[in-house]
């Protein structure tokens, strides 16, 4: 390989492939991304390596020395970790989160840090305390989020790959408005040591990625039980590549409350087509239910923010990020808190504080608890029936900068599609679909619980079927 | 009017485990500060909690000892509040499930029994080292994470002394179990008490305050009992009783409030999602239940039953581990002879009056075969009792075998056919002719003077029981 443009235009598989078979030197890989993510003029990243890390990876690791570009919130031993808020602003902490030190270990050196909505709360990065990420696609609207650094840099080729969270949407969302993959694996299948909390039960890391292989080979190596983290789970088998050439014999469930009303025409029409390549693979395709999935974005907002709300009382200025100084502790506590969090957290810390107070935990909490055992409930009634249940990821396609900062009930239905997986701890990908008035699109497949090869395979065949090649990085 | 106080205790214990409640720091105590420390006992953003099985083990050890139900499924939650020694700002606590329910210890009943972390250490820097008047406060985490058993007992206690009497006995059960340290003065035991009284005779509960961190045994019975003249005193002169919680001080020997009920925490409990359910099933429990050694009360009843000991000097003995341990040392140096046991025990007072109350007498210079040997030789009269303390105070000092003692001072029993007996039942009618003549007048009891004169210049080796004989018969004939 000879040219800067044609090595990044390779998937960042084709590219460990080349360097295993000695064409090409890590060294070189890596220096190539180095500069393109030090150029980042979408501020997708908020820290970037200063060179290939020595030693490099061995010759034949499995990921090759291709360089990861890491969201915020993963601890990262001595470089900065700071999950997109200023309470945290120049921490380092002193280790290294499981999943990221798997993949370091499996040969992908770091490359960077992204930008993320502040502690992942967010779908449009407009929540970050370092300032908005730019969508590649169209430089005046939102990439998605929370994820949105890591989803900006795979698009804009900044990065051959990414991981990021999902806890309502994160990963699947910020794919899908930049036209990558994205998946959220199942609740307990990566470890979530090292991840600044956001939400306990819901968070999950997992890959964005340039396509679904690129997808399944991140996923492979981030997987696994980890003695650390008490609600990981040893995978049953290894993440398979995906190799399926049609989709014979898969059922595949429309539920009419998450592909109709609310989702845009442009989307809808995205999705339609797409269901219509999935039937001329083989997949039969039928209407289904999920009734309860129209409180899931309400018990969302409740069970999230209430685990916010403790999770993020440990930021009291007393141990490590900023301190506000006052004369008293009580008031230290307070300075430190207002001028470190941004209006978003401090708006679900205060939700969820009211949702676990004496006298409405029942109401609230206790309720939203209920709904989701009830959501898991209708997944499990329609894997009976069916393979997978497939949606459009978001009910839109990027929107403008500053157009929903004001309403947060409208940003908080970007998530309507995405919120009840993570709830039912089902694993879920978004692939691109097209493009609806020259904006991606994503399309989403949901599985039972461990289903990712399964779900990596039909998306690989509907990838291949769809032929979408419009990343701005390859343009 | 007469007030009946209505006592509960919360006990918080420390378990002697190798390392933290949920991360692997070692747990130490003295140790210079934060340096058994890591992500997950420091709160870091992004550490996780993972449940040490030993902890649920000796949670479980207590459990079986105090005869709880245990729960096959217990949850653990968040307790959420705000201070430096809390680094995650919430504490991780078992709360309306806990891992057991239920239970007694000797005659009080337990409502629970639950297992949580211990908070980091503040260290007020300043002259009181007390947070009031202290110029700054650090935080040592060595502390933070240590695993903790709580026990809340039902408030079954109707006195001050009930409640530290239990305590003892708690203390022991749990020192012998292996679990903890048990030392108040260390802070491995620590005592909260709820503290209400009402009208003797009635049933309605009155008012209750809790009393806060007393520590040592002597405190609680002093706070609880200064507590309850407080509230009595409130009650008398028309005055009503504020739920609040108080603390202690022992040096002025008054209570003062922490806080109020309107100042009380919300915690806002919900189920921690970073640990799983704790789930017991019957193989656990079946390898616990497997290491419960003999517990005081169990032994004090077969000190009784077996042995034959009366149930205060069972209870005696059993009650503090060491004693018992010691007790039955020495009972198997003397060849396991359990006619014995009796007279062994009465010497084990003796012991603990000399070595002071409060001392391990396996500390002590007197092996177990020693004071079997002295019991031996009083049981074979060979020795005479009082001379025998005298042997004991000298084997306490320095050690040693009784009979090198007895033999190189002289103090072996002088039998009654020893001229040196019969001379000094003489000298001793000689010198109190006035108790002679009673005696001869029918006065039994005025033998008394008699006897402790001969034993008194015998150095105690004459037997009592003898020269009193000896002295009836003579001055009874003579008459």
């Amino acid at each position: 390989m000879d040219s800067v443009t044609s090595l990044i235009e390779l998937t960042a598989t084709g590219a460990a492939e080349r360097v295993r078979a000695r064409e090409i030197e890590p060294a070189e890989l890596f220096d190539v991304y180095r500069s393109r993510a030090a150029g980042d003029d979408l501020n997708a990243f908020t820290w970037v390596a200063d060179g290939p890390p020595t030693p490099g990876p061995a010759p034949d690791a499995p990921l090759g020395g291709v360089p990861l570009a890491v969201k915020d919130l993963f601890c990262t031993e001595g470089v900065p970790s700071q999950a997109g808020s200023r309470i945290l602003e120049g921490y380092r902490p002193p280790y290294t989160a499981t999943v990221v030190a798997n993949l370091m270990r499996a040969g992908a050196p770091l490359l960077g840090k992204t930008n993320q909505d502040e502690f992942a709360m967010g779908s449009s990065n407009e929540n970050s305390a370092f300032g908005p990420v730019l969508n590649p696609w169209d430089r005046s609207r939102v990439p998605g989020g929370s994820s949105g650094g890591s989803a900006a840099a795979v698009a804009a080729g900044l990065a051959p790959w990414a991981i990021g969270t999902d806890t309502g949407g994160s990963i699947r969302q910020p794919a899908a408005l930049c036209g990558i993959v994205g998946l959220k694996p199942t609740y307990g299948a990566c470890s979530r040591y090292g991840m600044i909390a956001f939400a306990s039960s819901l968070d999950q890391a997992g890959p964005l990625t340039r396509d679904v292989t690129d997808a399944a080979l991140l996923l492979r190596h981030m997987v696994g039980r980890d003695r650390l983290d008490s609600t990981s789970i040893e995978f049953p088998g290894e993440i398979e590549l995906p190799h399926a050439e049609d989709l014979a014999g898969i059922r595949l469930g429309v539920p009419e409350e998450l592909a109709g009303d609310g989702i845009d025409p442009g989307v809808l029409e995205s999705f339609k087509a797409t269901l219509k390549l999935a039937e001329g693979l083989g997949a039969r395709i039928e209407s289904c239910r999920l009734p309860h999935a129209a409180h899931a974005l309400s018990a969302y907002y409740l069970i999230a923010p209430a685990e916010a709300s403790a999770n993020l009382a440990r930021f009291d200025g007393v141990r490590y990020g900023l301190r506000v100084d006052a004369d008293e502790l009580t008031e230290m506590y307070s300075r430190t808190r207002a001028a470190g969090f941004g209006a978003e957290v401090k708006r679900r810390i205060m939700l969820g504080t009211y949702a676990l107070s004496s006298g409405y935990y029942d109401a609230y909490y206790g309720t939203a608890q209920k709904v989701r055992t009830k959501i898991a409930d209708d997944f499990a009634d329609a894997f009976a029936t069916f393979d997978f249940i497939v949606t459009p990821t978001s009910p839109w396609t990027a929107f403008k900068l500053g157009s929903k900062v004001a309403d947060p009930y409208a940003m908080y239905l970007n998530d309507i599609c995405t919120v009840p997986m993570p709830l039912a701890g089902l694993p879920a990908i978004s692939i691109p679909s097209g493009l609806s008035a020259g904006l991606p699109v994503g399309f989403q497949l949901a599985g039972p619980a461990f289903s990712e090869s399964r779900m990596l395979s039909s998306a690989y065949a509907l990838e291949r079927a769809i032929g979408f090649d419009g990343s701005p990085a390859r343009r | 009017m007469n007030y009946e106080p209505v006592i509960g205790l919360e006990i918080h214990l420390q378990l002697s485990t190798r390392t933290k409640m949920f991360c692997g720091c070692e747990l130490s105590f003295g140790d210079p500060p934060n340096v058994h420390t890591c992500p997950v006992c420091l709160g870091l953003p992004g550490a996780l909690p993972v449940l040490n099985a030993r902890a649920v083990d000796y949670g479980l050890l207590i459990g079986l000892a105090l005869g709880c139900e245990i729960a096959e499924r217990s949850l653990f939650h968040r307790k959420n509040y705000f201070y430096p020694d809390l680094p995650k700002g919430y504490q991780i606590s078992q709360f309306d499930v806990p891992l057991c329910r239920g239970g007694r210890l000797g005659d009080f009943r337990i409502h629970r029994v639950h297992l949580e972390e211990d908070a980091a250490k503040l260290v007020h820097v300043g002259e009181s080292g007390r947070i009031h008047g202290s110029d700054r406060s650090v935080v040592d985490f060595n502390r933070g994470g240590t695993p903790l058993v709580e026990i809340v007992t039902e408030p079954d206690f109707r006195s001050p002394e009930q409640a530290h009497e239990w305590l003892s006995l708690l203390r022991t059960t749990l020192k012998q179990l292996g679990v903890s340290d048990a030392k108040m003065e260390e802070g491995s035991l620590r005592c909260d008490a709820n503290v209400s009284v009402r009208p003797a005779g009635t049933s309605a509960l009155g008012t209750k305050t809790e009393l806060k961190n007393m520590n040592s045994f002597r405190f609680v019975e002093r706070g609880i009992r200064a507590e309850i003249e407080r509230q009595v005193g409130l009650l008398e002169a028309g005055d009503v009783v504020k739920q609040e919680t108080l603390h202690f001080d022992p040096a002025s020997a008054k209570v003062t409030s922490l806080r109020s009920k309107e100042e009380a925490h919300d915690y806002r409990y919900f189920p921690e999602p970073d640990l799983l359910p704790l789930v017991i099933d019957a193989e656990m429990l079946d390898a616990v239940r497997a290491q419960l050694p003999e517990l005081p009360a169990a032994r004090a009843a077969r000190f009784e039953r077996e042995l034959g000991l009366s149930a205060e000097r069972a209870r005696e003995l059993a009650f503090r581990a060491e004693l018992g341990d010691y007790f039955e040392l020495v009972l198997a140096a003397n060849g396991g002879n359990r006619g014995d046991a009796v007279r062994v025990a009465n010497w084990i007072p003796q012991l603990v009056e000399r070595i002071g109350s409060d001392a391990d007498p396996a500390q002590s210079k007197v092996a177990p075969e020693a004071l079997a040997a002295l019991v031996a030789m009083v049981g074979a009269k060979e020795v005479g009792r009082e001379a025998a303390r005298d042997v004991l105070t000298r084997l306490v000092a320095e050690g040693g075998d009784p009979r090198a003692i007895v033999q190189a001072e002289e103090l072996g029993a002088m039998g009654t056919d020893d001229g040196g007996v019969i001379e000094l039942i003489d000298r001793a009618i000689a010198a109190d002719p006035r108790a002679a003549d009673q005696v001869r007048a029918g006065n039994v009891k005025a033998i008394g003077p008699l006897v402790g004169y001969v034993m008194r210049e015998s150095k105690g080796r004459a037997d009592g029981g003898e020269v009193g004989k000896l002295i009836r018969a003579r001055l009874l004939d003579q008459s």
